[in-house]
Parts: C-alpha cells; structure tokens; sequence
C-alpha cells in the first residue's frame, strides 16, 4: 500500500521528462489555438459580470445609499461619471482594464490593482498549499481505490470522498477551529501569522507576499515554521475537500481505463496487475484526469473566498467577503474580473499539459 | 420530471410482455426504481442510504411546521426569549443561536429552504438548458456557436462566484428586492444553465450522426419532428443523473451564498449557511452546536443526493456496474446482446 | 526468469496425464501426419464456462474438449454467440470474474483453471500469448511501441538492461516485418497504419517466444488486402518458429487460408473437428454444411435472382450480345439478358433494363470534407461518373477510405456533393437545397449498415415502419397506415407481432428486415443499400439477401448495393463499380470486372479474397503475393 501512494512521485517525475521532448507542429498550433480561445472566455465574463453588476444601479448608491442625502449622492455619482450611457462606461471600464487599471475602491479608496497585488500572493499560497494536499491524497487513493475496485478499500475510500465532497469547505474548517483550537488547542486557527511574524513579514524588503518564500529568503525559521503552522488547517481544510473530488476523478478514469483492450493485451502478456493500473491504465487516464483538474483548481480558487474567510486568511477572498458586506462592488468587481483572468489561464495552462503528455496531438 | 426509460438499462418486459406500455414495466422504468431494481451488494447500500437520507430532508421539508418546535424567526415564548447560546437540553434540545434562535427549528425549517431552492433553480436551469442544448446542437451555425462560448466561458467559472455576481445583480445590494428564496433560486439557475445546455447539446450532436436520426432525414422528416420526436427522448436520458448531482451542488452553493452573508436574511426563512456564517465567532469560543447542527445538516443532504447519484452513475455504465456472480439465483433482465444472439442463430437454422 | 525453459519436458508430462483429451478432436485427420502422435501443447478438456448477465446464466461454453499440437493451427470457428472468443480466452485465463469455469485448460503441462494467479501472470507470454481482434485498442496511445513491446520482456526478467530489451524488441518488430525498426521503436501507436499495429500487436505476443498464439479474430477489423498479408505472416512465423496457433474466426476463408484441424463451434457446443480438408470437402455435422453453404462465393448467385436465371438462361441458349451503358467496356456478356422473363412483377415497364432512364448520373461527382482550421481539406470522393440505371442493381465495392459510403449518403442528401454533377432522381445533387429536394426524399429508401443503430430507441418496429407514411402520407388514416405496416412487415417476412416490439427486443437479422420494410415503405425508384448485412452473420446474412433480391424483384426499383464484400456486391450486382481512395478505377458487370480486372488494384483485391476451399486457397494466395510484390 506504501508502495501505491509513493509510485506517482516517480510518474509524475517521468510525466516532466514527457513535457521537455521536443513538440511537433500539431503541439505548437494546439497551443496557438488554445490561447486564442482565451480572449472571448474572458471578454464574455468581464462584459457579462460589468452588465450584471450595473444591472441594477451605481456602485455609490449601492455603497452609501442609506448614509448620504440624495444630492450628495447625485453629486458624487456624477463625479465619477456613473451618470453618463451604460455603454459609455462600458467601454471606458474595458479600455481601462487593458490598461490594467480595474477602477478604485469605494470604501476604502485604495485602487483596486494594488489590492490584487498585496492580497492576491496570500490566495496563490493557500491554493499552492491545498492543491498539495489534495494531490497526495487524491491521487494515490484514487489509485488504490481503483485497484481494489468493488471490494472494502474502494468502498471505504469512495464513501471518505463523497463525504469530502458533500462537507461545505467552511463547515469543515469551522470543525477543524473547533477540535484543533478549542478542545485540543495545538495549531492557530486564524490569520497567516502571529502578529510578531506579520510584523517581521512588514519588514521585509521587495517582498513576494508568499510568506513561504519570504521567511526562506531572510532565513528567519522560527517565522518558517509560524508560517507554516498557520497554513495547516486552511490547507487540510480546503485541501481534504478536493482530495475527495480527485480521488473519484482518478478512481473513475482509471477503471474505465482498465476496461480497455490494452490492459487486456499486456495481462495476456504476463504484466502484474500492479503494474497494469500504476504504468499502463494511469497515464491514458492521466489526460481526462488533468482536463478536469484544471476546472477543479478554478473551483479551489471559490473554496479559497469561503476557507479565507473561516480562517481569517489576509487574502482575495477575505477582502472579497469584506467589501461584500461593505457593498463595495467596484472592488468586488475588481476581484471577481481578477478572478476570471486567473480561472481561465489556469485552464490554458492546464491543457497544454495535458496536450503535452498525449503524443496524439504532440506528434 | 419526464420518465426517460433507458434503453441501455433492464429491457425488462423482453422475457413477459412485449408490450412496453405496462403498467409493472412502466413502473419498473422509472429511473431511480429502475436502478434499484438492478443494484446489488455495495451499491445498493449506497443507493439505499441515499434514498433514505434524501426521504428524511424531504419530510423535514414538507413537514416543517409540524417537526420544529419553534418558528425560524422565533425569538421566543409567552414567557419570555430564549435566551443566546443556551447549551443542548432541555426545552431546546440542540441549544439556541447567538440571536436567540432554536437551533433545531432553525435546521428543520433550513430543509424547507433547501429543498424549494433546490426545486425551482434545478427544473428552471433543465428546462432553459434542455431547449437551448436541442436548439443549438441540431441547428448548429452561428447561434451555436456564440451559445458554446458563452456556455463554456461561464461553465469554467467558479459557481459561486457567478451566483454570487447574479445575486448582487438580483438584489441590487439591496435585500429583499425580491424574496429571498426567489433570488436564490435565480442566481443558482443562471449558474447551472450552461451545464444542462453543454450535456444535452453534447447529446444532440452524437443523436445527430445516429443513423436512426439520419433515417428520418433521408425519408424528409422535418426539423421539428426530428428534434422532438427522435433527439429530445434520446437526449434526455441522462438528466436524472445530473439532477442529482447538480442539486448538491446547488446547495453547497445556496450554503455558500449565505456564509458569505448573500443569502437569505433570517427574517424571512431559514438558511443554513446564514447561520454558519452567523456562528463562525462562536467557534473559538467553544460553542459547538450553533455551527456543528446546521453543518452537519448540509453534509447529510449532499450526501445523500450524491449517494443516489453516484450509484445512479454507476448502474447506468455498464463498466461500472457490479454485477452477480454466476450462479447466484434472480434473472430480472433479458440482455439484448445475448437474446438477439440467439434469435440469429436460430433465425440460422 | 528464463524464456520458455522446460516447456516442453513438462508438457510432455502434462500431456500423457491427460489421454482423455485428445479423443474425438479429428487429431488422426491431420494432415500432418505426426500431429497424432506429437504431444499436445495445448489440452481442453471438459470446459464449461458459465457468466452471470443480466439477463440471467448464460451458458457460453459447453464442455468442449481440444487438443493443439505444437506448430499446428487450429482454426475454431463459429458466429456470434457461439462461445469460440470465451474459449479462446478461457486459454489464457482472461475472463472476468462473472464467469464460473469447470474442466481443465492445460497449457505446456500445467492447468490454467487451478494455477495461482503469480503463476498463471509468468505462464502468460511466456507459454501461451494472445493476438487481439481490433489492434487500434490493442495498443496504448500514449505509450511507444517499443516501449510497450520491451513491457512484456521486462515482466518475466525484472534484471534485462535497457540495451538488451531494445536489441530484444527491434528483433521481433523485424521479424513481423516492421520496416525500419531502428527508427520506429519510438513511434507511438496512431504513427502506424492499420496493418502495421497488427504486426506489432503479433510481434508482442511473439517477444517472449510463446510457443502458443491465440489469435482472436486477427484480422476482422482489417481490409481484405490487408488481411491478406497478416494471414501471410501468421503463416510465415508459424513455419519459421513452429508456433502453434488457435484461430478465432467467423470467416471460412481465412479457415481455408491458414488452418491445419478445424474446430465448429454452436451455441456453446463444439459441432465438430475435421482436418481442413476434410470439413471443405465433406463436413461431418449438418450445421456445417449449412454453414459453408451460406458464404458468399465470388462468380456465386442467390437463388431467384436476376443473375441466377440469366446464368440458366446462359447455359440454354447462345450469349446476347448488347451494348452496355457508357464507362463499361463493351464486351459481350450473358450477364444481362432482357428482363422481362424474369421480373414478372415489374411488368409496367417491358424496356430492357440498359435502355431505360438512369435514376442516378454521376458526372466527375467530387465530394470534399472541409478541414478545420489549420488543417486541409479531404477529398473523400474525386472526378467519379457512374449512371444507376431505373431497376437497377449497382454494387460498388471498396476497401476503408474508398469513399463509397460517401458516395451513397451524398445521393441520399445526407452528405453536400462538393463539385461536377450529381443528378438524383433529375435533381442536381451539387448545391442543392433541401426545399426543393424534399418531395423527391419520399422516391428514394435507406437502409444503414448498423442495424442496432438504425431505429429510434424510443418507438415500436411498427411506428418506426410508419414513420415515412407519417411524413409523405397524411391523409392516410391511422387503420391504413396500420395495414400497409402488416403488409410490408409481411413482404419482409416478418410475423405480424413483431409490429408491436421495440428495436431492441429483435435480432440483427430482423432489425434489417425491418429496415427494409422502412426503406420500401413508400414504393421509391431507388434503395441505397449501405453495408446492409457486414454487421450479421453469414447464415443470416445469407438470408437477408435472398430477401433483398427477391423484393428487387418484386418491386424493380433500382439500388445502390455498398460493400467492401466483394463476394457479396456480385452475387446481387447487375453492375459493379470498384473504388480506390476516391477513384472509381473500373465498373462493369460481374464477369467483365471479376473475370477480366482491367486495373491492378482490382486483381489485388479480386486475389485477396479468401475463398472458402483451401485448394484452390491456396492457388489464389500465391497469385496475390505475386501482385503484391509486382504493386512494391
């Protein structure tokens, strides 16, 4: 069973080795395309979320309607000319974001592009984090499950997934505060750091903003291991779930995977069945499996806004929430966008992998 | 729900009754009775404690007002309010919410909650998405095309941060613009459009090239007769499937709309995730049941639609599906492969 | 591990354990006169093989007892459900754990029903290996050949360097006759053609030196040509390496071409073994003859058929000379005498059958599929002109990528005839639009190749045989559209009940009889045939066309036969035009296009066929090696 959970560290080695043999035409065009097609994933959410979220009204009467008289409000809607032709702004709002400039914060007036950049780092490390988790978990269960199909393992790993699946992200981590930070008080259970690291963390010059790398760069261990100590519960929490979807994602490719000629063709040969599923069935299932992934890390960056706020994550996610309840829907706009752009060059990237591994498209 | 008999699965009036339309078989049909009847071992369990689990949130739901002991927005008696945080036992047996709420009120009217948004957001989004899907799948041309980009740009999109984007755009920020329930079941619809369109379309398309479709093309048969009378039954097939397993996750999404505090307010109904989000401060307090209660009511809903979906999955791919051993007494189907075999070669002598 | 040490010494052993195996397999038949005496390498003896289905216990093998000589093949043949591909697989100990086994299956002197399953994982390769029917899902996409051959070698010798398993694997790659091996173990599956993955599957099973091949219907999947060459190579390897082969096929030419011993299964039931001679020329058991009698034969006819009476009419008086139609050459023929005699039906038009209108005119009719972006477009069909004329049976032939499901779909309007001119029923075919085409839908029938497809799920046989009445005929009322359905039921031989069922409750061979009753249900002056009966088995097939010929009959409309069989095209064919990757090469009627070949392809094609008489088989295999060699 050992020998299971360690074996996809080696493929994924030789999955690497795959990546750098030289790619044939068919892979450059695929790739072409596949990025092209990016362009009107995004143009249609930014155009259909600036509509949604103007459907309705001005962000300033949205923001402060009960707090000001109603010619203050005028006054400012008209300032930051909120008055002029939806698609006046419409356009001014997508030039502007080509710019990079994605308008500035009502509530608290910062832009909202200095907002994804010091808030933006905190997300990708917990993602980074989760997906660790959910990769050692998910993959090499989903294997084992697949190799005792039908029989107690199976039945007991699938059960744990859909008990994975069906627990909402903030409800799991809720019980990890619980257990771990009030009944058996031995891990934080709020914020990215104590306050002396967040402040050494202030401190450092041209940070990344992913604490992990910061705290190796100014060799502070004692703020490594704070760090990290921090990140344990958001990363399980958020990272079990997903385990859970991988591991069904991998235990079904798998199995229909061993259903195809092939596997009979090397049983007939004398080949172990271990071999069959960990060598033969894994990688034509690797290729679905990875496609889907792709869709499951955009869905892990939804699971970081509600772990974020369990947790009291300083990131997107957190602030997100924040300006929710503070009805700032520029900035949430902002984020929501950022949000988008993210989702879709992750699932680029994702089936260029993908394409890389599959010799039929790269030769 | 339609009736979609599945042909892949239990022809099982081939042995008695050629005639499709009996009543047993006609019952025997149906979806979920269907996979019962063909499940063993394991995925009968599976199945079972789905349907079980499902019944118990159904009743809660429909008997709400009988179950609960209190109101959802009761905050107390003749005889004075509940009180906050009272601990399990007593007159409130799982305690009482930070507000002054009963919890298991609150959790037994939250299935009522569920389960109508559930119902209005899944049958909204299958009925736009099934129309869509056909449309666009047959005709093809440029308005399916502008449809798949449109769909597969939204379906990459995270769920909740869509529902969350319609539910702002619903309420105008505004709360109760329009029912609470109403604009979560909106919001959840909207999200869940382009699945059903991308399925049935995929669907379409496949029919499409069958060549019973293409027999009724080559005899003249118009578009609308094709599409309704040869693709919609065939195409349709397997939306029991993603009715269950888009109904978790509508309420994962209802659940995490309203920890994020874009629910519905606990005024006009009762939520589970609002009162999630409400007992995130309770936590490290060591106030357990205002969080422990309600949570563990949205993970047995979900578990139990995913049990009846998942083996639903399974039973429908005969790759999947368990089968008996040999020998094992309790033939119910006639295989088509192995009955029509035999008529060859007998049909040979 | 050591490669295939000791196997014989313990098969010998195992071999005189067992003497109640080899009786009664026809082993005193063979040709071979030491194989009675040799030991075995094969023993099966008693196996009973039982699945659990859904549809209750199937018994699929009924004790069947054989026995396999080193270096011998032994063809077992049969149709679908016969049980001979659970038998071949019993072999090697592949079924799946649904199915209950009893009896033995000794294989080099050990049992595979009873030994371990470790010990059965290093019998397998090494002992006994196994040749797949469809080598498209034999192979793994994503791996190399090479690869993937060096994967047998390393699972028996855990220690081989990867020099030595690379030096192992272009060894056998070159021995199936992989050119350019060298080079080519880093190729992946999809780089190589259709024949070329069967030489690589073979070259598998061969690496490690199995002294047993089972080879499951090998070369199925593959075109007659093709075919033509791995049944070479089988043979080639079997006399090089002296290994015994197991041949599971439903084809009785490949029988004549490579077996030794024969064995017939039925319904689970072995019917008999005969040496291949002996079950050619004198088959034992009923159900063989009746087998053997329903493969088509090239130059054959279908009893009541057009060509049948013209071949009687042939032998009574002297040959009538006649002109035929423009593209066919103008030699004198008995083929096509005037038909009046013999289609009392059709009495309404007395003309001869080439004076007639033509239904069909295909002028340098070229049919191009669009490329996507980036990729060019494909010429399915190139510069084709043929004419079908009214009443006529026109049979076109041809391999995969020939085009000629293409051709018939875009006569049906189902594909958009690209360029030149294509006149269906007097209406242009190149451009058209669907308005102005519809109303002449309702003259032309269809029936598709895939029986099981062809009919919506959904409705009853019945409602599926109305549905052209429901379409053309509205006036009808419901109590005549049900009337007609009985009658055309009826004319297809069909029992009136069977209105009533859905698709899926009717075998093959009725769903295509119920096919055609759909097709003709409208009285069309054209039937496009697309490989109506590749899907069945030859005795239902046999009777599938019998029917077909004596509707033409009935109702003279002309069709459009597609086939890759050409067997099967002349049998029924009042003309026969043959493809080549878009082209039509050459057409005329039977005689002229089988008897004369005027383009190599055709002899190649004519010559690949394997004929179900191993003599003359074997006159006919070297005639196509000729051509092949003469084609390189």
């Amino acid at each position: 069973m050992s020998a299971a959970i360690s074996e996809p560290e080696a493929e994924a080695a030789e999955t690497s080795v795959a990546v750098k043999k030289p790619a044939g035409g068919g892979l450059g065009r695929y790739v072409l395309v596949r990025f092209l097609l990016i362009i009107p994933t995004i143009f249609i959410l930014t155009t259909l979320v600036f509509f949604l979220m103007r459907i309705t009204g001005d962000p300033i009467t949205a923001s402060m309607g009960g707090r000001l008289t109603e010619a203050q409000l005028a006054e400012r809607i008209q300032a930051a000319g909120y008055d002029r032709p939806l698609l006046v702004q419409y356009f001014e709002y997508m030039g502007n974001l080509l710019k990079g400039d994605f308008g500035t914060a009502i509530s608290d007036g910062q832009p909202v592009s200095s907002i994804l950049l010091n808030y933006g780092a905190a997300t990708v490390e917990l993602v980074f984090y989760a997906l660790i988790v959910a990769l050692i978990l998910g993959i090499p269960l989903g294997m084992l499950a697949a190799y005792h199909r039908d029989k107690a393992p199976d039945a007991a790993l699938r059960i744990l997934a859909i008990l994975g699946y069906a627990t909402p992200v903030f409800f799991a981590g809720m019980i990890l505060k619980l257990i771990f930070g009030v009944f058996l008080p031995i891990l934080p259970i709020a914020g990215r750091g104590t306050t002396q690291t967040e402040y050494i963390m202030s401190g450092v010059v041209s940070p990344t903003q992913i604490y992990l790398i910061d705290a190796i760069r100014i060799g502070n261990f004692e703020v490594l291991g704070d760090v990290l100590a921090h990140a344990v519960l958001p990363a399980v929490a958020l990272g079990v779930l997903t385990a859970g979807v991988f591991l069904r994602l991998v235990r079904t490719n798998l199995i229909g995977t061993l259903g195809q000629q092939y596997i009979d063709s090397g049983r007939s040969r004398g080949i172990s069945e271990y071999r069959l599923v960990t060598k033969h069935a894994y990688r034509p299932a690797l290729i679905p499996i990875i496609t889907v992934m792709g869709m499951q890390i955009a869905l892990m960056l939804a699971g970081a806004v509600l772990t974020e706020t369990t947790f009291g994550w300083q990131g997107l996610g957190f602030k997100l929430a924040e300006y929710l309840t503070a009805r700032d829907f520029v900035a949430v706009q902002g984020i929501v966008v950022f949000l988008a752009v993210i989702v879709a060059l992750t699932n680029f990237l994702v089936d260029v992998i993908a394409a890389f591994i599959d010799p039929r498209v790269r030769y | 729900m339609s009736t979609p008999d599945n042909t892949t699965q239990a022809p099982d009036n081939t042995s008695q009754t050629p005639d499709g339309k009996a009543k047993k078989s006609w019952f025997s049909r149906l979806p979920i009775v269907s996979h019962l009847r063909q499940s063993v071992g394991l995925q009968r369990g599976m199945l079972i404690t789905g349907l079980i689990l499902c019944g118990i949130v159904l009743i809660c739901a429909i008997f709400a007002p009988l179950i609960a002991p209190y109101g959802f927005n009761q905050l107390g008696t003749s005889e004075g309010n509940f009180g906050s945080k009272l601990p399990p036992g007593g007159t409130h047996i799982w305690g009482t919410t930070v507000g002054g709420y009963d919890v298991f009120s609150r959790v037994v009217w939250g299935a009522q909650t569920a389960v109508s948004v559930i119902i209005v957001a899944v049958i909204m989004s299958i009925f736009a998405g099934v129309i869509l899907g056909l449309i666009s799948g047959y005709l093809g041309g440029w308005l399916d095309r502008i449809l798949v980009v449109i769909a597969d740009a939204v379906y990459a999109f995270p769920t909740l941060l869509l529902a969350l984007v319609m539910s702002i755009a619903i309420s105008g920020g505004q709360s109760s613009a329009w029912g609470g329930i109403a604009a979560a079941a909106f919001s959840i619809t909207v999200v869940f459009i382009p699945q059903y369109f991308r399925v049935v379309r995929a669907e379409t398309l496949r029919l499409k090239a069958e060549p019973f479709v293409e027999s009724a093309i080559v005899l003249g048969a118009s578009k609308t007769r094709i599409i309704s009378k040869h693709i919609f039954r065939n195409a349709t097939r397997t939306l029991p499937l993603i009715f269950t397993l888009n109904s978790s996750e509508a309420i994962l999404t209802l659940a995490g709309l309203g920890f994020l505090g874009f629910g519905i307010e606990p005024t006009s109904a009762s939520e589970w995730g609002y009162d999630l989000n409400k007992a995130l401060p309770d936590v490290t307090s060591g106030v357990w049941w205002t969080s422990v209660f309600p949570g563990l009511a949205i993970v047995l809903t979900v578990l139990g639609i995913t049990l009846v979906g998942e083996s639903m999955n399974d039973l429908n791919d005969p790759r999947l599906r368990v089968r008996r051993k040999a020998k094992t007494k309790g033939a119910k189907a006639a295989k088509a492969v192995t009955s029509s075999s035999d008529n060859e070669t007998a049909e040979a002598k | 591990m050591s490669e295939n040490v000791g196997n014989n010494s313990t098969g010998a052993s195992g071999g005189t354990e067992n003497p109640g195996g080899t009786v009664d397999t026809g082993g005193t038949d063979s040709p071979s006169g030491t194989a009675g005496a040799a030991k075995s390498i094969l023993d099966v003896d008693g196996l009973d093989v039982t699945f659990s289905t859904d549809g209750g216990d199937v018994h699929a093998v009924k004790n069947v007892t054989l026995s396999v000589t080193p270096g011998e093949v032994l063809a077992i043949v049969g149709e679908s459900g016969s049980g001979k591909t659970v038998t071949a697989r019993s072999i090697l100990g592949l079924l799946p754990e649904t199915a209950q086994r009893s009896g033995a299956v000794i294989v080099s002197g050990k049992d595979v029903l009873s030994v371990s399953g470790e010990q059965l994982r290093k019998m397998r390769g090494t002992d006994v290996s196994m040749v797949f029917q469809e080598p498209s899902t034999a192979l793994n996409p994503v791996y190399t050949v090479g690869w993937q051959i060096a994967e047998g070698l390393r699972a028996h010798n855990k220690r081989a360097s990867k020099a030595e398993l690379k030096t192992k694997v272009i060894a056998a790659m070159e021995q199936v006759g992989i050119p350019d091996a060298q080079n080519r173990f880093d190729y992946y599956p999809h780089q190589f053609s259709g024949g070329q993955k069967q030489r690589i599957v073979i070259a598998m099973a061969l690496a490690l030196g199995a002294e047993l091949i089972v080879a499951d219907e090998p070369t199925t999947a593959l075109d007659v040509t093709v075919q033509a060459e791995i049944l070479d190579l089988l043979r080639d390897l079997r006399d090089e390496t002296g290994t015994a082969i197991v041949l599971i096929t439903h084809n009785m030419g490949v029988v004549a071409d490579l077996a030794d011993r024969v064995a017939v299964m039925y319904r689970g039931d072995l019917v008999e073994v005969s040496s291949v001679k002996q079950l050619f020329n004198d088959p034992k058991e009923q159900y063989t003859r009746d087998l053997l009698g329903a493969v088509p034969r090239l130059g054959s006819t279908v009893a009541g058929s057009r060509k049948a009476a013209a071949a009687e009419a042939a032998e009574a008086a002297s040959p009538d000379a006649k002109d035929r139609g423009e593209g066919a050459p103008a030699t004198a023929s008995a083929g096509e005498a005037p038909d009046t005699g013999e289609a009392p039906a059709a009495a309404d038009s007395g003309k001869p059958r080439d004076e007639r209108e033509s239904v069909v005119v295909a002028r340098n009719l070229d049919i191009v599929y669009p490329g996507g972006f980036g990729r060019s477009d494909f010429q399915a069909v190139s510069s084709v002109s043929f004419d079908i004329k009214a009443g006529e049976v026109y049979g076109l032939v041809g391999e995969s990528g020939s085009g000629k499901t293409t051709i018939g779909r875009a006569i049906a309007g189902l594909t958009r005839a690209s360029g030149g001119s294509l006149q269906v029923l007097g209406h242009e075919m190149v451009g058209f639009k669907e308005r102005t085409f519809s109303p002449i839908r309702r003259r032309i029938g269809f029936v598709f190749q895939d029986p099981a497809a062809s009919f919506n799920p959904h409705l009853t046989v019945g409602e599926c045989v109305a549905e052209p009445f429901a379409i053309h005929r509205r006036d009808m009322t419901p109590k005549d559209r049900e009337k007609r359905v009985l009658e055309l039921l009826d004319s297809v031989q069909l029992p009136n009940a069977y209105g009533a069922r859905y698709p899926h409750e009717l075998s093959g061979g009725q769903r295509q009889r119920a096919s055609l009753a759909r097709g003709l249900a409208l009285d069309p002056e054209l039937l496009i045939a697309d490989e109506p009966t590749s899907a069945l088995d030859v005795s239902v097939q046999a009777k599938v066309l019998e029917l077909f010929v004596d509707l033409q009959n009935r109702f003279d409309f002309a069709a459009l036969f597609i086939s890759h069989d050409l067997a099967v095209v002349d049998m029924l064919s009042d003309r026969i035009g043959v493809l080549f990757q878009g082209e039509l090469l050459e057409e005329g009627t039977g005689e002229q296009v089988l008897g004369s070949p005027s383009s190599d392809y055709t002899k190649r094609l004519i010559a690949s066929l394997p004929v179900p008489d191993p003599d003359e088989q074997a006159q006919r295999r070297e005639l196509a090696r000729n051509l092949r060699t003469a084609a390189s």
